[in-house]
Parts: C-alpha cells; sequence; structure tokens
C-alpha cells in the first residue's frame, strides 16, 4: 500500500517543513530570497507529484502557478524593490536565530499532535502530509512575527501561503477556481505590500516595522 | 578455517582504511585545487608528508608533560580503531559486534578529549584558544549526533552499525523524511567534527580562526605524523559512516564469495570518490563562517535531529 510513489510526495512534503526551516535560520535578505525561490521550486515539486499520483491534471496547472509565480516572478520582483530601497544587508530579528529554531520545533511538535489526533482514522501518511503542511503555514506566522523587516514579513506571509496550497493539494480535490483565486489574492496582496513598502520607506526611509509603533495611538 | 579468514577479512579492514586516508584527503586537496583552477599537489602528497615526518626529529617543549608525548598515540589508536570497526566493503566483519554507533562516538570523544590536554599542556595561549574552541564545538556537536544516533536507532532498531547497514541494504523502510533530516544533520556534524571549512579551515594557519590547528602546533615529527594520519582517518570514518548507513549499496553480508566482497570494495571506492567530491565542491562554494557562528550552525544540526527524532515518535505513537 505504501510504494515509492507515496514515498515521494511524503519526503517533498517534509523538505517543504525543512526549507522553511532554512528560511527561519537565514538572516539576509538576498539569501531569504533565494530561499523562498527554493521554497516556492519544492512546492512546485511536490503539487507536480500530487498531480502524477492522484492522476488530476489540473493539479499541474497549480505546479506552473507555483513555479512562474512564487520560483521565478515574486522573487525577481522582490530582488528588485531590495536593489531600489538599498536595504541589501540588514535584517534583524526579534529573537535570535537559536530561540526562533526552538520555537518552530515547538510549532511542528504542536502541528504534529494536532492533525494527527484530529484525523485519526485517515491514512498515516496522508495525515502526516497534513501535519507538514500546518507547520509550513504556522512557521510562516513565525516568520511574519519574528521579523521587523517588512521585506521579510512578506516573504513569510509568501511561505504561509505555499503551506495552504499543499494541503490543499494534498487533500486530493481542490477546486481549480478555488486555487486560481487564492493564487491571484495573494499576488494582490503582494502588490499592495510592495507598494505600501515604498510608502513606509518614503515616510520614515527605513523599513523596519518598529518605526510604524511611534505613530500609534497609544504610545504618546 | 572460517575463523581465519574472518580474521583476514577484518585485518584488511583495519589495513584498508589507514591506507586509504591519506588518498581521500589527497584527492579532496587535489579536487580543491583543481576547482580554483590550481595544479594541486598530487594525490599522493599526504603520503609522502606523513612518511617525511615520520623520519624528522621530535622537537619537544620544555614544559611539556609525559602526556603530551603520549596523547598522540592514544588519539591514534582511538581513532583507528573506531575507524576499522565501522562497515566498509562488507558488514559482517569479526568484531561488528562491538561495532556500536555509541561506542565509535565515544572512542572519538575520548581522542578528542586528549587532542584538547594536549593544546593545553605546553601552557601556549594559541592552544588554549584551540582547545576551549573545540571543546566548544565538539559540545555542542555531540548532542546533534546523539539525536541522529536515536533517529536511526528507532528506524533500524539496534545502534549497531553493521546491522543497521543490513536493515538499510534490505529497503524496507523506503524513503522517509526523518532519514532525510538524519543525514543533513551528520553531514553538518561531519563538517564540525572534521574541522571542515564553514566551521573551521584546515589548510590555514591565520591566529583568529585556527581551531584543530592550534590544537597541535606544538606537534612536531613522528607525534604530528600520527596526529595528521588520525585526522584523516577521522574523514574517512565519517564518510564510511554516511556511506553505510544512507547509500548502503553494494555492502556485502557475513559469509560473502570473493566476487561480492570485489564489488563492496569497488562500491564503497565509488562512494568515497563521491563523498571527497561533493566534499570538495562544498567547501570551494562556501566562506568560513566566523567561530561565534558555529553554535546557530550546530544547532541546526541538533535542531533537525530533534525534528527527525520527534517525527518517529510522534508517528509511531499517536
Amino acid at each position: 500500500m505504501r510504494g515509492i510513489t507515496f514515498d515521494i510526495a511524503h519526503m517533498l512534503a517534509g523538505s517543504l517543513v525543512l526549507v522553511s526551516f532554512m528560511q527561519l535560520y537565514q538572516d539576509r535578505l538576498y539569501a531569504l530570497l533565494n530561499i523562498y525561490a527554493l521554497h516556492a521550486l519544492v512546492l512546485a515539486a511536490s503539487v507536480a507529484w500530487q498531480a502524477f499520483i492522484q492522476d488530476a491534471p489540473h493539479l499541474y496547472l497549480t505546479a506552473m502557478i507555483a513555479l512562474v509565480f512564487k520560483a521565478i516572478i515574486i522573487p525577481v520582483a522582490l530582488h528588485r524593490i531590495i536593489v531600489k530601497l538599498g536595504i541589501h544587508r540588514e535584517i534583524e530579528t526579534v529573537v535570535g536565530v537559536g530561540p526562533a529554531m526552538l520555537l518552530g520545533m515547538g510549532l511542528v511538535a504542536l502541528s504534529m499532535v494536532v492533525m494527527l489526533r484530529v484525523t485519526a482514522e485517515a491514512d498515516p501518511l496522508a495525515r502526516e502530509d497534513l501535519a507538514f503542511a500546518l507547520s509550513v503555514v504556522l512557521l510562516g506566522l513565525l516568520m511574519m512575527v519574528t521579523r521587523r523587516n517588512a521585506v521579510s514579513q512578506v516573504i513569510g506571509f509568501m511561505s504561509l501561503e505555499n503551506g495552504l496550497v499543499l494541503a490543499a493539494t494534498g487533500a486530493k480535490g481542490m477546486p481549480l477556481v478555488v486555487e486560481i483565486s487564492v493564487a491571484f489574492s495573494v499576488l494582490i496582496a503582494f502588490i499592495v505590500i510592495g507598494i505600501f513598502l515604498f510608502r513606509i520607506r518614503e515616510r520614515f526611509d527605513t523599513v523596519d516595522v518598529r518605526a510604524l509603533d511611534k505613530f500609534r495611538g497609544e504610545r504618546q | 578455517m572460517a575463523l581465519i579468514r574472518d580474521f583476514a577479512l577484518q585485518g584488511a579492514q583495519m589495513l584498508v582504511v589507514l591506507l586509504l586516508s591519506p588518498l581521500l584527503t589527497g584527492f579532496v586537496r587535489k579536487v580543491k585545487a583543481r576547482l580554483l583552477r590550481r595544479q594541486g599537489p598530487p594525490m599522493l602528497q599526504p603520503y609522502r608528508d606523513l612518511i617525511r615526518l615520520m623520519r624528522k626529529d621530535v622537537v619537544l617543549a620544555t614544559s611539556a608533560s609525559w602526556l603530551f608525548r603520549v596523547i598522540p598515540y592514544i588519539i591514534f589508536a582511538g581513532t583507528w580503531v573506531a575507524a576499522s570497526l565501522v562497515p566498509t566493503f562488507g558488514s559482517g566483519l569479526l568484531f561488528s559486534w562491538s561495532a556500536d554507533l555509541i561506542a565509535i562516538i565515544a572512542l572519538l570523544g575520548s581522542a578528542r578529549f586528549f587532542q584538547a590536554l594536549a593544546g593545553l599542556d605546553v601552557g601556549t595561549s594559541f592552544g588554549g584558544i584551540g582547545s576551549s574552541r573545540e571543546v566548544m564545538i565538539a559540545s555542542l556537536a555531540e548532542p546533534a549526533m546523539l539525536m541522529i544516533v536515536f533517529t536511526l536507532a528507532l528506524i533500524a532498531g539496534s545502534t549497531q552499525l553493521s546491522t543497521m547497514a543490513t536493515y538499510m541494504v534490505s529497503g524496507e523502510e523506503g524513503l522517509r523524511v526523518s532519514l532525510g533530516l538524519a543525514l543533513l544533520a551528520l553531514i553538518i556534524v561531519a563538517i564540525a567534527e572534521n574541522a571542515r571549512i564553514p566551521v573551521d579551515n584546515p589548510a590555514t594557519h591565520l591566529e583568529l580562526t585556527m581551531v584543530h590547528e592550534a590544537m597541535v602546533l606544538e606537534y612536531s615529527g613522528r607525534h604530528l605524523a600520527l596526529i595528521d594520519l588520525s585526522s584523516e582517518l577521522k574523514l574517512l570514518l565519517y564518510m564510511s559512516v554516511i556511506g553505510c548507513l544512507f547509500v548502503p549499496w553494494g555492502i556485502t553480508g557475513l559469509d560473502a564469495s570473493p566476487r561480492s566482497i570485489a564489488i563492496g570494495f569497488a562500491a564503497y571506492l565509488a562512494k568515497l570518490a563521491v563523498g571527497g567530491f561533493l566534499l570538495a565542491v562544498f567547501e570551494t562554494v562556501i566562506a568560513k563562517m566566523r567561530v561565534f557562528r558555529v553554535p546557530a550552525f550546530l544547532g541546526a544540526a541538533l535542531m533537525l535531529g530533534l525534528l527527525a527524532t520527534l517525527l518517529l515518535f510522534v508517528s509511531r505513537s499517536l
């Protein structure tokens, strides 16, 4: 029942979690971008493999979207933004790499425990796949929380969305319409955030979101 | 008769690791030099270095104690024993019952302990720096290594290397995420333990960065030869461990025919060549990291090991 095809799908889902951890580990913007592209690439491979083993041609389209938009267009665009903002050497984290990794471990453990308890009667590997997808989502959230730089928060958001796609493709039967609309909403969110970044930069001469804190009402 | 044959095989294994290890180091150096478009020393250069060092006189510091003179032999003995226990071409060697992964780690750990003592013994500041750094790296690498051992032992049901290798070669397990994580963690630990580039540079004598070289700075002559040979053996050992656990194809069983032994040997040579090549490429493309970043690097290995163990535990218990 569990042949090599299943193993490979499992392996790809696991590597997505691993790449999420690599994102947490990286503290330079360009390296972070490259790893984000890798993340999307692994996602595309994973989705394509799911399309192959589920015999679902529309998933190939999803894989293509992941490959073209997330692995090529968005990293290139972010790269340009970084060059334009002139922030290619800086990155700050709220907590250090070590604690962030430990928190990430905790999140993976949490998602494992939650998912495996909830889906008790499903196939064991599918359960672990779901747990992996949930941990990718949580790690993306963690990334958004632990970074102060707005660009790396965007990357955290994007990798969160990758986790959603992984969960959806593993679960056999996300309609294509939903998939496309999710992809486009993320793209639009990306554009909005990009414009927002430039606005922050114009106003405060930095993309460190701590600069915004001063302008909140309660801190006067 | 069978006993004699087993003894011969075990002896062959001991000789093979001893004779191949300088060649492996020479090969890695050669590939690195070629990647930098240099000619590089010939692959047999490490043998020549060793022979030359063996012939030279030993210069001892006046403050050196008896420990300083004994330690090279202890390090060499420990590393050689450890290296000859790892299954290289065959898994059913005479002493493979003692080839426990934890025992091998303990042997290497005690060799490292004595090396750190030797660094401190003469009382120079470089030796002290080297020892303290080495101990720091070790204290981070060993928990990660233990996590890897736990993962492998949970999968294979044993901590004995030859049992593990036979289990892996049987293909019952298939691809596992935990195995992949353990492999990555083991590679990181191996890089740190062998003082390879992101952690330590084996080719430098720059004060600020050296770790291993700083400890052995006071050694000369045959002592230095033994220490160099043991670090070469250690590189071979880690490559053999990775080879026999993660790419176990070609390893022969207990009562093998000469033909399958030959196949196993050829496969082993191929694995070493591929491993050495990959190591050289990796070392060429990456820069050495600051000493203070090493904890994060090794922490990643610990985390991967922990994650692998966690995955196994959770997926089995729930």
